[in-house]
């Protein structure tokens, strides 16, 4: 077997234009996913027996938190492997992830917090779902920070890699002490969802708009990669003649 | 700080012929003795500039002092929040502290010197992190029964209260060396030192205020002082390497 498929990958002109080429096979998958499961989730899913059409925004929250923590682990994956391996683009992915992980996490956080006033009645309960989500939130915010703070873009790279590898191993250990704390501090009066056996009708649009959201991912990662290559590469002649073609 | 540049540099030198003795003399445990040497040299250092060293403890007692002012005077309500002032002001005292772990080295080259040394620079970080603690969360441990017994908890609760807070501040200069690290020669870098470092150690903070709090109502204090303990082996074993990764990637 030969590696030559993964050594271009190294490459930022090749990775450029897979990007480029890559970009609609996961942008129309997803636009279609998500309106379908939008359509299926806001229309014909029949509303929840006890939540009524409240629990609908678990079409948009339940996919947002998801992708957090995903996007989250992509970002540690990219970085890990620039920093052993000291590729560049890996370096880029990672860059191009934390913004979308962030706005994720905070659409998680909204759309909880909605969800939270007619079915808890306040916008925010110290939950440890949302209080590991809100801690997920200040991980990238200081990641992107220190993106922010160091000016030379290799030292950016290789110092917010290590943060993001720390951040790994920490966040389960920040979500399991953060739900033993709740545990101990609140007793279990909330209401919440018990887990029944989800009708079809409802689960299906679930599952459309996690997959739509996932490649959804994808599709604004690549963008966002094409972006970040450019500007790291400014100064390539490789970028020249793009522009002058 | 360049009033104190000279014995900085002066100590370095010194240090340097001692430890190359100390490694023809005996090829057993280098890392160790050379780890041992930078332990010292950042105490004898320390010691000599003692302002600095109290500023964390009077900025503690300043932070307890707020929530009396802030809340009420009653002692019966203070001593329900106390774990949550003792936790808050040691996490804040140990955040500013942490802007002395690395920076004058930082500035003077010694940092430079340590990764040229071909000694391992883990080592040579965890000693430092080492004497950053003996220096500042070894003196927070004494002074917090101080600041419980102003928040009306009882005496009893004492030996819990030193015991959660050395055990939890192990862990959070641990945790702060690698925030420490991957800041330097950044400008005005406290605000983001603070947000890279806060949500790691929140896990120490819920453990710790748990601990105290059992410590004061008498509770079984065992099982979060064992998991704070669980947090600074944790830290003990993988902080090190990446602070010194971190570092390194500074010098770059």
């Amino acid at each position: 077997m030969t590696w030559t498929w993964f050594h271009r990958l190294g490459s930022p002109p090749y990775v450029y234009t897979l990007a480029a080429r890559l970009t609609p096979w996961f942008a129309w998958p997803a636009a279609l996913l998500i309106i379908g499961g939008l359509w299926g989730g806001l229309v014909l899913a029949p509303p929840d027996y006890q939540q009524g059409d409240g629990f609908r925004i678990i079409y948009v929250h339940a996919p947002s938190a998801w992708m957090s923590l995903m996007v989250y682990t992509t970002m540690a994956v990219a970085a890990a492997v620039g920093l052993i391996w000291r590729i560049k683009v890996a370096h880029a992915v990672a860059a191009s992830c934390a913004p979308i992980g962030a706005s994720f996490t905070f659409a998680a956080l909204v759309t909880g917090a909605l969800w939270g006033e007619p079915m808890w009645g306040t916008y925010w309960e110290w939950d440890p779902r949302l209080t590991s989500e809100l801690i997920l939130l200040f991980l990238y915010l200081g990641y992107m920070g220190l993106r922010a703070g160091l000016e030379d873009t290799q030292r950016a790279d290789r110092a917010s890699a290590v943060l993001a590898v720390v951040g790994v191993v920490n966040v389960p250990i920040i979500h399991y002490s953060v739900t033993w704390w709740n545990s101990l501090h609140q007793a279990p009066s909330v209401m919440r969802l018990a887990k029944p056996t989800v009708a079809a009708s409802m689960l299906v649009p679930l599952l459309m708009m996690l997959l739509g959201f996932t490649l959804f991912f994808g599709a604004v990662l690549l963008v966002r990669l094409r972006g970040e290559v450019l500007s790291r590469e400014r100064s390539a002649s490789w970028i020249r003649e793009i522009v002058k073609a | 700080m360049s009033a104190y540049g000279s014995p900085a540099t002066g100590v370095a030198v010194q240090a340097a012929p001692v430890a190359r003795q100390a490694w023809a003399g005996s090829r057993q445990a280098p890392m160790l003795e050379a780890a041992g040497l930078a332990l010292a040299r950042d105490l004898q250092l320390a010691f000599r500039k003692r302002g600095q060293l109290v500023q964390p403890l009077a900025f503690f007692a300043m932070v307890t002092m707020l929530f009396p002012l802030a809340i009420s005077p009653e002692l019966a309500r203070l001593r329900e929040i106390a774990p949550g002032v003792l936790w808050a002001g040691a996490l804040l005292a140990s955040l500013l502290a942490l802007e002395f772990l690395f920076r004058d080295d930082a500035y003077d080259g010694t940092l430079e010197q340590y990764a040229l040394s071909g000694q391992s620079l883990t080592w040579l970080i965890f000693a430092k992190t080492a004497a950053h603690w003996l220096l500042t969360g070894l003196p927070l441990a004494l002074m917090a029964p101080l600041a419980a017994l102003s928040l009306g908890v009882s005496a009893a609760a004492v030996p819990g209260i030193v015991a959660s807070v050395a055990v939890g501040s192990v862990a959070l200069s641990l945790i702060g060396s690698i925030g420490a690290a991957l800041t330097l020669g950044i400008k005005r870098s406290g605000a983001l030192l603070s947000l890279l470092t806060l949500p790691l150690s929140l896990p120490v903070l819920i453990f710790g205020a748990r601990a105290t709090q059992l410590a004061i109502t008498g509770g079984p204090l065992l099982a979060p002082l064992e998991l704070l303990a669980a947090l600074a082996v944790l830290g003990v074993t993988l902080a090190p390497l990446a602070a010194a990764a971190a570092v390194r990637i500074s010098l770059e």
